[in-house]
């Protein structure tokens, strides 16, 4: 048993808090987990990449098509990040951008979103596209963001543990926030439950069976 | 608990009862400072951050020799400023256990090269453990300081990015009631003042104690063998340990391949390696960076008089460059075994704007780019900008574009004063206050001394900013409190310069007119401007 799940965002987005929250809860609930960050551009607006690995698994990293979760806090990264993901992946992906700095200097063009999302169902199993601002925003902080991404992952069963270790987590990390932090977690599981239920319209599975049958 | 390598490897430590920590901030090893920062006054500890790490390992080391446990910690170049010492450390060796932490950065994540200090070891002739993982840093880290009271010299522990930088659940033991921070210094001037006649004498000694570390390396609690080599043996050291173990696993191995893996990696445990290279005629070596065990394997082989082919870096099977990530050892070992592995599908991404880290929203140092980009006017494109270590180097991106050469903490003094006589040009050196203090004083020396002309501009935010806010010499705290500020405009005087200029960089006409003048002066001799403003994420304001 093992949950390769890999995160990625920008500076700022508070990926590393998500992981730690993550590992807490896994902790508490008895597995291994390892998770690897990567320091020193967290507040520079860089790419920010976490990979964690929960259960039977040695490796700190995630190689290319290795993610049974690709959650990304950026559109654009989450994209980026495309490589991590296969056919079995879970892709959790934020709607709202970040505008680089390269494209505000005109060195590039940020991607259409509806162009970015069609990319990304085309090459991952199952897709979530949340707001998580707005869905932060509702809760009451905007900054919570995060918890509405760690809600959604919940809701997609792909944890080896129950949502209650990542709740409980939350509010021992940080006692003093943990309302709007709860808020905002629980607004991100429920928008995955009730857009799950959705049916899709049966396009993207055809497109993304037919992709895999020409591989 | 769970724990980043880094704070795995304080624990270690603490529960060795280490009684003196110092260090320099640099990514991957930063937060090993920073946790002691925290706790070493309540602790008993004494830390520093010490003006760079050559400082540090002196440090360390008199309170080795003085019989206090010591621990210094340093980013991988940080080993290359703290060299000298270093070299000559291994002939005096240590009364009291020291262990040196060198942080490798494979892919520089946050680095200038991705040199393998593994041969500093090996050049140094000292021991060296290299943990895999959170837990086995901090079980080293403890078994370091017995293994350097036992053969009486300084142990490396040469760790990497993604065991540094990686949170795990690790097993913690207890710690001891005090910690030993005062000792006395028992004279032996034979053994520790380094004159030839002394360093012959203690080169020998050196020698004998490496002939017995050799034997505690066959004893060592920290190799470990896996399985047995039927139809392949691996070879293993470091994080890149992990990502075998996991490819023989899941590509359902486990029968058929053997893995050794080494946690002493200076001197090696010559006879194990011995026995597990006669149990398999095909040898493949997973190490990140340069082929260290591989080379060191093949002389193994050669000594033995028996054939068996060492693969990795020489034959092509893993490169020489950047870290590992697990697919790519699971594809090796799975060609090896005539495993076919199922490819990831090829993402086919059009080109994606990149998104390089900036200079923060309300960052001083834009400002201070800005005004003197101002100041040159038409003379911007042919002024060379030698730059330095620090988040100012980020000038190098567009809009501002004012780094032309960089090579490592404090070249940008240096390299000023070679571009001043190699060339014709205008030369603007551009260094942060931390840098200064670093590397950056014995090159202004020579640039007075040698009447080299150029503009110097120190970048003073009143930290050393991009490590996480690390105190330095020119503040008036320290993480034991208030202490005396060397003043860098004090520093400049007493090196003989005499165009000094301070200024703050949020005025901006008065920047400009500042960086004119100065400018102006440097065409006769060096001109310094201190362009003082504190980092923007100061909480206090400095």
């Amino acid at each position: 048993m093992r949950a390769r799940l890999y995160m990625v965002g920008v500076g700022g987005q508070g990926t590393l808090t998500a992981a730690r929250v993550l590992g807490e809860a896994a902790l508490a609930a008895d597995l291994n987990v390892i998770i690897s960050e990567v320091h020193g551009m967290a507040q520079r607006g860089g790419v920010v990449e976490t990979a964690i690995l929960i259960g039977q698994v040695h490796s700190p990293l995630i190689g290319d098509g290795e993610a049974d979760v690709l959650m990304g806090f950026e559109p654009l990264e989450t994209l980026r990040a495309l490589s991590k993901a296969s056919r079995h992946t879970w892709v959790i992906t934020n709607t709202k951008p970040i505008i680089p700095s390269t494209v505000k200097l005109g060195q590039g063009q940020y991607p259409d979103l509806r162009e970015i999302l069609s990319r990304i169902r085309s090459s991952a199993g199952s897709v979530i596209a949340l707001n998580a601002e707005d869905l932060a925003q509702q809760a009451g902080a905007l900054i919570a963001a995060n918890m509405v991404m760690l809600g959604a992952l919940v809701a997609t069963e792909q944890l080896p543990f129950p949502g209650e270790h990542v709740r409980d987590a939350i509010t021992r990390l940080s006692p003093r926030y943990a309302a709007i932090n709860l808020k905002a977690f629980e607004l991100g599981k429920a928008y995955v439950i009730q857009h799950q239920e959705e049916p899709d319209d049966g396009w993207d599975r055809i497109r993304a069976g037919r992709a895999s049958q020409a591989a | 608990m769970l724990l980043l390598g880094n704070e795995a490897i304080v624990r270690g430590a603490l529960e060795a009862g280490v009684g003196f920590v110092t260090t320099y901030p640099g990514t991957p090893a930063s937060e090993i400072g920073d946790a002691f920062a925290e706790i070493a006054p309540d602790a008993g500890i004494y830390f520093e951050y010490s003006v760079n790490e050559k400082v540090a390992l002196e440090m360390a080391a008199a309170a080795a020799v003085s019989g206090v446990r010591a621990l210094c910690a340093m980013k991988h170049v940080g080993l290359n400023v703290a060299a000298d010492a270093f070299m000559s450390l291994a002939y005096t060796g240590v009364r009291a256990g020291l262990v040196i932490v060198s942080a490798d950065d494979p892919s520089m994540h946050s680095s200038q090269n991705e040199q393998d200090n593994r041969y500093y070891a090996k050049l140094a002739n000292i021991p060296m453990l290299e943990p895999a993982d959170p837990q086995e840093a901090l079980e080293m880290v403890r078994h370091a300081f017995e293994l350097s009271e036992k053969l009486e010299l300084p142990v490396l522990l040469r760790t990497t990015t993604r065991v540094n930088h990686t949170r795990g659940i690790v097993k913690i033991g207890e710690l001891p009631k005090t910690f030993t921070k005062a000792a006395r210094f028992v004279k032996e001037p034979s053994r520790f003042v380094v004159v030839p006649a002394v360093a012959r004498q203690r080169h020998k000694v050196l020698i004998e104690r490496m002939g017995q570390a050799r034997q505690l390396s066959e004893d060592s609690p920290f190799h470990m063998i896996i399985g047995k080599a039927q139809e392949l043996g691996i070879v293993s050291s470091g994080v890149a340990f992990n990502y075998a173990l996991d490819a023989v696993e899941e590509l359902d191995l486990t029968k058929r391949i053997g893995i050794l893996k080494i946690g002493m990696t200076n001197p090696l445990p010559c006879t194990l390696c011995e026995a597990f290279l006669l149990s398999s005629e095909r040898i493949l070596v997973v190490e990140e960076l340069e082929p260290y065990l591989e080379n060191e394997l093949k002389v193994i082989v050669a000594d033995l008089g028996i054939h068996r082919e060492i693969l990795g870096k020489g034959s092509g099977h893993f490169p020489q460059l950047y870290e590992f990530t697990p697919d790519r050892v699971k594809r090796a070992i799975a060609e090896l075994m005539g495993i076919a592995v199922e490819k990831p599908v090829a993402q086919t991404l059009p080109p994606l704007p990149a998104r390089p880290p900036q200079l923060c929203a309300g960052c001083p140092h834009r400002a201070t780019y800005y005004a003197l980009k101002l100041a040159l006017g038409d003379e911007f494109k042919n002024t060379i900008f030698t730059t330095d270590i620090g988040c100012y180097t980020l000038g190098l991106l567009p809009p501002l574009e004012m780094a032309d050469y960089l090579l490592c903490m404090g070249s940008s003094i240096g390299t000023a004063n070679g571009f001043t006589r190699a060339t014709d040009q205008r030369v603007v050196a551009l260094v942060g206050d931390s840098t200064f203090f670093h590397a950056g004083i014995p090159a202004l020396t020579n640039a007075v001394h040698g009447q080299h002309k150029f503009l110097l501009v120190i970048l003073d935010n009143r930290t050393t900013a991009m490590t996480g806010h690390q105190p330095h010499p020119g503040l008036e705290f320290s993480v034991t409190g208030h202490v005396p500020a060397v003043a860098i405009e004090d520093v400049l005087q007493g090196c003989g310069v005499r165009s000094i200029h301070i200024l703050d960089p949020a005025g901006l006409q008065e920047a400009v007119d500042v960086f004119k003048e100065a400018l102006q002066e440097s065409k006769e001799e060096i001109a310094v401007v201190i362009s003082r403003h504190p980092c923007v994420l100061l909480r206090s304001g400095g």
